[in-house]
């Protein structure tokens, strides 16, 4: 058996990933497109933290009498990443209530069929 | 061994809760159920020692982003409608590549293995010398602030202009009373 | 909101807490988890509670547009003059040692002036986010 304690963390992040993904192309309405977006950029996270952690360390934070400190470069990207991914998920709320207003519906089906038809 | 348990845990409990998202039309309880996968997220975080990581998704993703999302859900519907289309192809192409990212990670380094090439070079320099250079502790907060200053004066300018984009889409808020919002409740399909 | 007893008061009495803590975290960054971002999240939880409970005109009593949006400029403002403060000493752009006497005073200063730019911007603009959304009519 492949090493499944040390890939674990991997193969629940791709499912989660995957899971995300198949929202977002498969479900029809805006909001729950977005809501799969924010699954899939969490997971993305999880996985880079997962490549920082160190077996037997702490958090980075520097204190008398610790020898091992996780690594703290993962943590300072996603620190950026979560706040770009809200003020992301901010601007598509504002998109979704913008087109709710303009064509009486969030399904996608229905949008594209208003579309065409005009 | 007990950190290894409770991470296998929660990241178990955080695939049902994607599997329930997947699967639920209520888009109420799809939000409420992000926010607890945020939560899972931020605890996760705390057991793999990434503290301000797990506050900054706490604060992040379980509040703003879900009482976004319940702003936005009050301004339109609340039923997702029953998809059309067969779920085959959209299936097909996450499950192909899900099986090209498992094969692509049989080739990683172990989870915690302290001689992984990303434990190498930038890192032990920036935890020797945070010391040295600002004298602060979190060497999270030095590193963002400091040595890649550049970085997160981008993100303070995206930030900004998310600000700018959802004031120039919706428009200034009214002075005076608002009434309450007419919204329309689709029927649940019988 | 008028029925609900319990949760005015409660938010009443929670408030200050919540915004010193924000504080808390702003200023503590250096020293535990903490900087600008999650201290300008949990500054505006604060409000965005009040404005759920009491309704968005008695919080935009407190908070009028004009504050909010010189907020959300103030704080890019505020990082990027740092930045040129480190050139005008002669120095690189976001050069911290020339800003005070010693290095490592200078990089203290630096990096506190920084979060609070980073904080007031973020702040800001998650309160004029949910504003927006919550006194949104069509029109």
């Amino acid at each position: 058996m492949v090493d499944f304690v040390g890939l674990y963390n991997y193969w629940i992040v791709i499912f989660l990933a995957m899971a995300g993904l198949y929202i977002v192309i498969a479900r029809g309405n805006l909001i729950k497109k977005l809501v799969g977006l924010n699954v899939f950029q969490a997971s993305v996270f999880i996985l880079y933290i997962s490549f920082g952690k160190v077996t037997g360390g702490t958090a980075p934070i520097l204190a008398k009498g610790i020898e091992t400190y996780s690594n703290p470069l993962p943590h300072v990207l996603i620190l950026t990443a979560i706040v770009v991914g809200v003020a992301t998920t901010a601007l598509g709320l504002a998109l979704v209530v913008r087109i709710r207003q303009e064509y009486g519906t969030i399904e996608e089906d229905d949008i594209h069929s208003q579309d065409e038809s005009m | 061994m007990m950190e290894e348990a409770i991470n296998i845990v929660i990241l178990a409990l955080m695939a049902m809760t994607v599997v329930a998202i997947v699967v639920m039309r209520n888009l109420m309880a799809v939000v409420m159920l992000s926010g607890i996968y945020s939560l899972l997220a931020a605890s996760v975080f705390v057991v793999l020692d990434a503290v301000d990581v797990a506050f900054t998704e706490a604060a992040v993703g379980a509040g703003i982003s879900t009482v976004l999302f319940i702003g936005t859900l009050a301004l339109t519907t609340r039923i997702e409608k029953r998809p059309a289309h067969t779920p085959l192809l959209p299936l097909f192409v996450v499950i192909v590549t899900g099986a090209v990212l498992i094969y692509g990670s049989l080739d990683m380094a172990r989870f915690g293995d302290k001689n992984a090439v990303a434990m190498q070079h930038v890192a032990p320099y920036y935890l020797e010398n945070t010391k040295k250079h600002t004298g602060v502790p979190n060497v999270v907060t030095a590193v963002l602030a400091s040595y890649r200053g550049y970085d997160t004066l981008g993100e303070v300018t995206v930030i900004f202009t998310a600000g700018i984009g959802v004031i120039l889409l919706l428009g200034s808020w009214r002075r005076g009373l608002t009434p309450p919002l007419p919204h329309v409740d689709d029927e649940e399909e019988a | 909101m008028k029925e609900y007893l319990v949760l005015r008061v409660v938010t009443k009495l929670l408030l200050p807490f919540i915004l010193l803590f924000g504080l808390y975290v702003q200023f503590h960054g250096d020293f535990g988890p903490g900087g600008g971002f999650q201290a300008g999240v949990i500054f505006a939880s604060g409000f965005i509670l009040y404005a759920m409970v009491f309704g968005a005109n008695a919080a935009q009593r407190i908070l009028p547009d004009g504050i909010l949006r010189a907020g959300i400029a103030g704080g890019v403002l505020i990082y990027a003059s740092v930045g040129i403060m480190g050139i005008l000493l002669g120095e690189n752009y976001l050069s911290y040692n020339p800003l005070a006497h010693h290095a490592k005073e200078g990089q203290h200063l630096g990096i506190f002036l920084v979060e609070l730019g980073v904080g007031t911007t973020v702040a800001s603009v998650m309160m004029t986010v949910f504003f927006t959304f919550a006194s949104w009519r069509e029109d």
